[in-house]
């Protein structure tokens, strides 16, 4: 290392940086949160890859593209910001509208979808961190309702075998679960698809919430990473499976009801992926644990009572909208005495 | 292994660069600058006149009140001048010039380096004696140590905390104190147990100093009352309220001092400093300093005078670095940042800090993505996210509310905050506001009192 | 039809239960308000900014309407035909303000301050102010990161790239105080518009010893009081090494200007080319002899 003399030091020596301290940083960047959040869901993309052919893959691609255009777009044209493109979250929001997606949707129902989520669900607000609902989860909705048809029509899992184009379609796990639960129908229990089948996800779905295993594993590297916490994904599936256990159909063993509760449909994908999105979700570990139970709870009730066979989206985008209240609960507070 | 119970983050440590290195004596300048603010509280009056003698150890200005600190002669020589001088930061503040003249010292003083175990002094003679030697807290805060010996009426202090934490990453001046200073600092131990009329005191130290636990441990092990503790690595374990927390589990209440828990927290150069003045007369006039830096030619821990030129200490440990961008006076998490190092040492400056150029910019701000980091790592328990966002909007009312008073501002929230904001800039900014507003406020209320009667 | 008549029965009543627990509620928790409130309000320009000392338009109507005269109150933004209105609506005479405007006292332009660090925190001139002296070695000038700017609710003030300072727009100016107040360094300051809006302004408030100023930026003033002796109507003072122009006193002859020798005092909206128009709009100006020099000192 070069040095500079001392006498030299007082009169050449370029201006000195001064900023208030802290001088450094943990390096944490808001892409690298995303691109580790795209990481862990990779696994479950390659699952739903092997389950629903290269359908699944074409469908992802045309959501991200579709998203990441959007978004600069607006960004460059409307708003007129420096494009966030960079920051990676318009892939991610493309990568988990997609999961939200059957494998074989039209490809201008898939970017209609993805205009929606970013058009309306995220730069409507000014962009990252200020939209109040999951974006990827308005774009679903919003093509849940216009296009029912289209969304619940379900490609069987056939491997690598299914062209793009699949007439091969039935009914999801949840679908014929409801038709137990709320119809009584004990005879369809044998149609419901083996457990196993549903763990790792050879089952009728969305294209990337069929595996409950590839999931579950993503979600746990994001929370031994802490890019996300163990608060919201317990409480959910905590509460789901208790209000399942109280729930049992006649005719069904508990512990199989309660196991088809978590792992059918959208449960884990919500659980640590959708719900735990950083701008639509509370901050402090409390309000993080009652917005669990609020989603676990509503979701159980759509699946028991309502309409639709599945409600993770309702109940995330409903539980979303309390969040500005959640998070009016104050961490606590060093030195605070508890009230007893 | 214990550690305080809220937030807190795990920089790195970067210790390695001046870790070990003994302590070396920094020679003593032609002209010493000595700041007569080197506390908190109202400056010390000056007491010498221009062109008096003076030597090492004289008094040469008085404390300026009741949390102030005298100031002593650390060379020499004849005073100069006694006029202002800038500060690293382009603030002026007043100071006596001494011409240095040889190396005279006050009579008195013992500068052997034997220990000296026995201390016969009554309580109040030994708070008299740090009151005399100008001793005021080194671990950053500067805050008058005799004060803090002095416990308010209807508090009494039960336990005495010695923080050898030192969990400012780069820093290892207390480090190397325990090191080579042990044994005096445990006889300053006993000291501060005396002058309290405490038996218990407990020495917290990180775990990533097992020499300096050990050599803690090997030299309390016969005497009565004291404890080492070690402390699992975590930023901000050496704030005063943290510590508490970590040593004694007892959380100090919003506003108040650490003695409504019964807890007196000094730091290990105070408690050698009250040491030196207690049994040996010595004033305080110099402390150790590190100064360091990835590419510092001689990093290392130098025993400097104050009034030393920076710039001489700095020529010591081979000269600025060629890519430095930016010099830090103290650790990276809570220094200042200077603007120059045309700055006599003085009580305060713990450590200078050489940051190369591409290490030290800022990252670009991006939206806040309410990821909750931030609150998280408080360990105040508060929200930072939100009270900068009121800080920018100037809504000084809701950060009241929202303990704005409590931050301690340690940096954890910034040295989190994936999106880069500046979040502890704009709460720095309004607790200094609000911090006005409550001040502005109790003087009316007392006015209004007064008026009444 | 039973369909239609139950329904249309119990609509009408609900509504009629409603409306009757409606009234009495409203009777019940009417607030007694001075009409005159909101009359008063409506002659406001309804900007909110607090300008006037109260927290938005609402509060200074009311404070109008409880006050038993209108001195001391005044709304900066409608100025004096705004006060008028008010005190016709209550019945009071409104007292006469000069108009006002916000100048800036720094000229520490760019070029003239040598820049001796760079400053890479959160880019608020308070944090800057509360941290250190600012990126040059003025302790006192301007810090440049637009505080005003952003305190400012009309879009009258905008930063200048090339001199790095904030550049008032005359006409938008109401002279509200916002930047007054948002100046951590305490620059800008309201001073009376002068006749046409001219108006003599020493652009500096280093307190600094003249060497010392003069090394922080070349157009500081110094304290020399070369202007104060040059002024024959006793409105310059200088003080703790800076000169400042009273208004109230300045007859506008512009000799000080001529007179300072770092351009610190600044002559405003003095036309430049017509060098016999303003002694013919400054009657009690007794001489123009300042008028020749007034082209090396626009430079």
């Amino acid at each position: 290392m070069k040095l500079i003399e001392q006498k030299k030091f007082e009169t050449d020596m370029k201006n000195l940086i001064v900023s208030p301290a802290p001088h450094a940083h943990s390096g944490d960047s808001v892409r690298k949160n995303m691109l580790l959040v795209i990481a862990c869901l990779l696994p479950a993309l390659a699952v739903s890859l092997i389950a629903f052919g290269w359908g699944a893959l074409i469908t992802t691609a045309i959501s991200i593209v579709a998203c990441v255009a959007t978004e600069w777009l607006i960004a460059k044209f409307v708003l007129k910001q420096r494009p966030t493109i960079c920051d990676c979250s318009a892939v991610l929001t493309g990568l988990l509208l997609a999961f939200n997606l059957p494998s074989a949707l039209p490809w201008w129902i898939v970017v209609i979808g993805a205009v929606v989520a970013i058009a309306v669900g995220k730069m409507t607000f000014g962009g990252l961190g200020q939209n109040p609902f999951n974006p990827a989860l308005v774009g679903r909705v919003f093509l849940l309702i216009s296009f029912p048809v289209q969304m619940t029509t379900w490609p069987r899992p056939l491997g690598f075998e299914t062209s793009y184009v699949d007439a091969a379609t039935g009914a999801t796990p949840l679908a014929t679960l409801k038709q137990i639960v709320k119809g009584g129908d004990t005879g369809l229990i044998d149609q419901l698809p083996d457990l196993w089948d549903s763990f790792t996800g050879m089952i009728g779905g969305s294209l990337g919430e069929v595996s409950a295993i590839a999931l579950l594993i993503g979600g746990i590297v994001l929370i031994a990473c802490r890019v996300i916490t163990w608060h919201i994904p317990v409480s959910i599936l905590g509460t789901v499976a208790l209000f399942a256990a109280c729930t049992a159909p006649a005719g069904m063993c508990c512990g199989e009801y309660v196991a088809y509760s978590l792992l059918a449909g959208g449960m884990m994908l919500g659980a640590f992926f959708m719900a735990t999105d950083y701008v639509t979700s509370p901050m402090t570990g409390w309000a993080k644990i009652i917005f669990g139970i609020g989603i676990g709870l509503i979701v159980m009730v759509i699946r028991t009572w309502g309409a639709y066979p599945e409600g993770m989206s309702f109940a995330i985008l409903i539980m979303n909208a309390t969040v500005p209240l959640l998070n009016k609960i104050r961490p606590r507070r060093f030195g605070e005495v508890v009230k007893k | 292994m214990r550690t305080f119970k809220i937030g807190g983050v795990h920089p790195h440590d970067n210790k390695i660069y001046s870790a070990h290195q003994s302590i070396t004596e920094c020679p003593l300048p032609q002209k010493a600058i000595i700041p007569l603010v080197q506390h908190i509280g109202a400056p010390a009056q000056a007491i010498v006149e221009k062109g008096q003698k003076v030597k090492v150890g004289e008094l040469i200005a008085k404390a300026g009140g009741f949390v102030s600190a005298n100031v002593h002669s650390p060379v020499s020589g004849t005073v100069n001048k006694i006029d202002t001088t800038i500060d690293a930061w382009g603030m002026k503040m007043p100071a006596v010039f001494i011409d240095v003249e040889g190396d005279e010292w006050m009579e008195g003083i013992d500068r052997s380096a034997d220990v000296i175990h026995e201390c016969t002094l009554e309580p109040k003679e030994i708070v008299d004696k740090i009151a005399a030697a100008g001793i005021v807290g080194l671990g950053g805060a500067c805050f008058p140590t005799q004060v803090k010996l002095l416990p308010p009426p209807g508090k009494t202090a039960e336990v005495l905390i010695v923080n050898g934490v030192e969990c400012e990453p780069y820093l290892t001046c207390d480090h190397q104190l325990i090191l080579e200073h042990g044994e005096e600092i445990v006889v300053g131990i006993q000291i501060l147990m005396k002058a309290l009329g405490i038996n218990r005191a407990i020495i917290g130290i990180e775990n990533n100093k097992p020499d300096a636990i050990a050599r803690m441990k090997e030299l309390t092990a016969k005497v009565l009352g004291v404890e080492v503790m070690p402390l699992r690595l975590k930023y901000p374990q050496g704030g005063e309220k943290q510590l508490i927390d970590a040593c004694i589990g007892r959380q100090v209440p919003s506003g108040a001092l650490p003695i409504e828990v019964g807890a007196v927290v000094d730091n290990v150069a105070t408690i050698y400093a009250v040491y030196e003045a207690v049994q040996k007369n010595m004033p305080l006039i110099s402390r150790v300093m590190t100064v360091t830096g990835k590419h510092v030619a001689k990093p290392g821990n130098y025993k400097v005078r104050f009034g030393t030129p920076l710039t001489e200490v700095v020529a010591m440990a081979g000269g600025v670095p060629e890519d430095t961008g930016k010099i830090i006076g103290g650790g990276p998490m809570m220094g200042r940042a200077m603007n120059n190092i045309d700055m006599p040492a003085n009580k305060r400056v713990s450590g200078l800090l050489f940051l190369p150029e591409d290490e030290c910019r800022r990252v670009e701000p991006e939206n806040c993505i309410r990821c909750g980091k931030c609150v998280a790592a408080c360990p105040m328990g508060l929200e930072p996210y939100l009270l900068s966002r009121q800080a920018e909007l100037k809504m000084w009312d809701e950060m009241e509310q929202h303990n704005v008073m409590d931050c301690i501002e340690c940096g954890c929230c910034l040295f989190t905050c994936p999106s880069h904001r500046p979040l502890l800039d704009y709460v720095r900014m309004g607790k200094a506001t609000v911090g006005g507003i409550i001040r502005n406020r109790q003087a009316a209320a007392k006015a209004a009192a007064e008026a009444k009667k | 039809m039973e369909l239609i008549v139950i329904s249309l029965i119990v609509l009408g009543v609900t509504g009629l239960v409603s409306s009757v627990l409606l009234y009495f509620i409203a009777q019940k928790f009417k607030v007694e308000e001075d009409p005159r409130i909101d009359a008063v309000q409506e002659v406001l320009p309804g900007a909110n900014c607090g300008g006037c000392g109260f927290a938005g338009c609402r509060s200074l109507a009311e404070a109008c309407c409880k006050a038993t005269s209108l001195d001391g109150l005044l709304c900066p933004v409608g100025g004096a035909p705004t006060m008028a209105k008010v005190g016709e609506i209550l019945g009071m005479a409104a007292s006469a303000a000069e108009p006002k405007v916000a100048v800036v006292r720094c000229n520490g332009t760019c070029e003239a301050r040598p820049r001796t660090s760079e400053y890479d925190g959160a880019k608020s001139c308070r944090i800057m102010h509360n941290l250190y002296v600012g990126e040059t070695a003025c302790p006192f000038g301007c810090l440049g990161c637009g505080d005003c700017v952003a305190a400012c609710q009309f879009g009258a003030l905008s930063m200048d790239p090339k001199t790095g300072l904030p550049v008032v727009d005359e006409e938008k100016c109401t002279s509200c105080g916002k930047c007054v107040a948002a100046c951590p360094r305490g620059i800008i300051e309201l001073r009376n518009k002068g006749p046409k809006g001219r108006r003599m302004v020493v652009e500096c408030v280093n307190k600094d010893k003249g060497a010392v100023a003069r090394k922080a930026c070349m157009n500081a003033c110094i304290g020399c009081g070369k202007c104060q002796k040059e002024c024959q109507f006793d409105a310059i003072t200088v003080e703790n090494n800076v000169a400042y122009i009273d208004y109230t006193k300045c007859r506008l002859c512009r000799k000080c200007e001529a007179a300072c020798p770092t351009g610190a005092i600044h002559a405003i909206n003095f036309p430049v080319r017509k060098p016999a128009a303003p002694a013919a709009e400054q009657p009690a100006a007794p001489a123009a002899p300042a008028e020749p020099k007034k082209e090396e000192v626009q430079q």
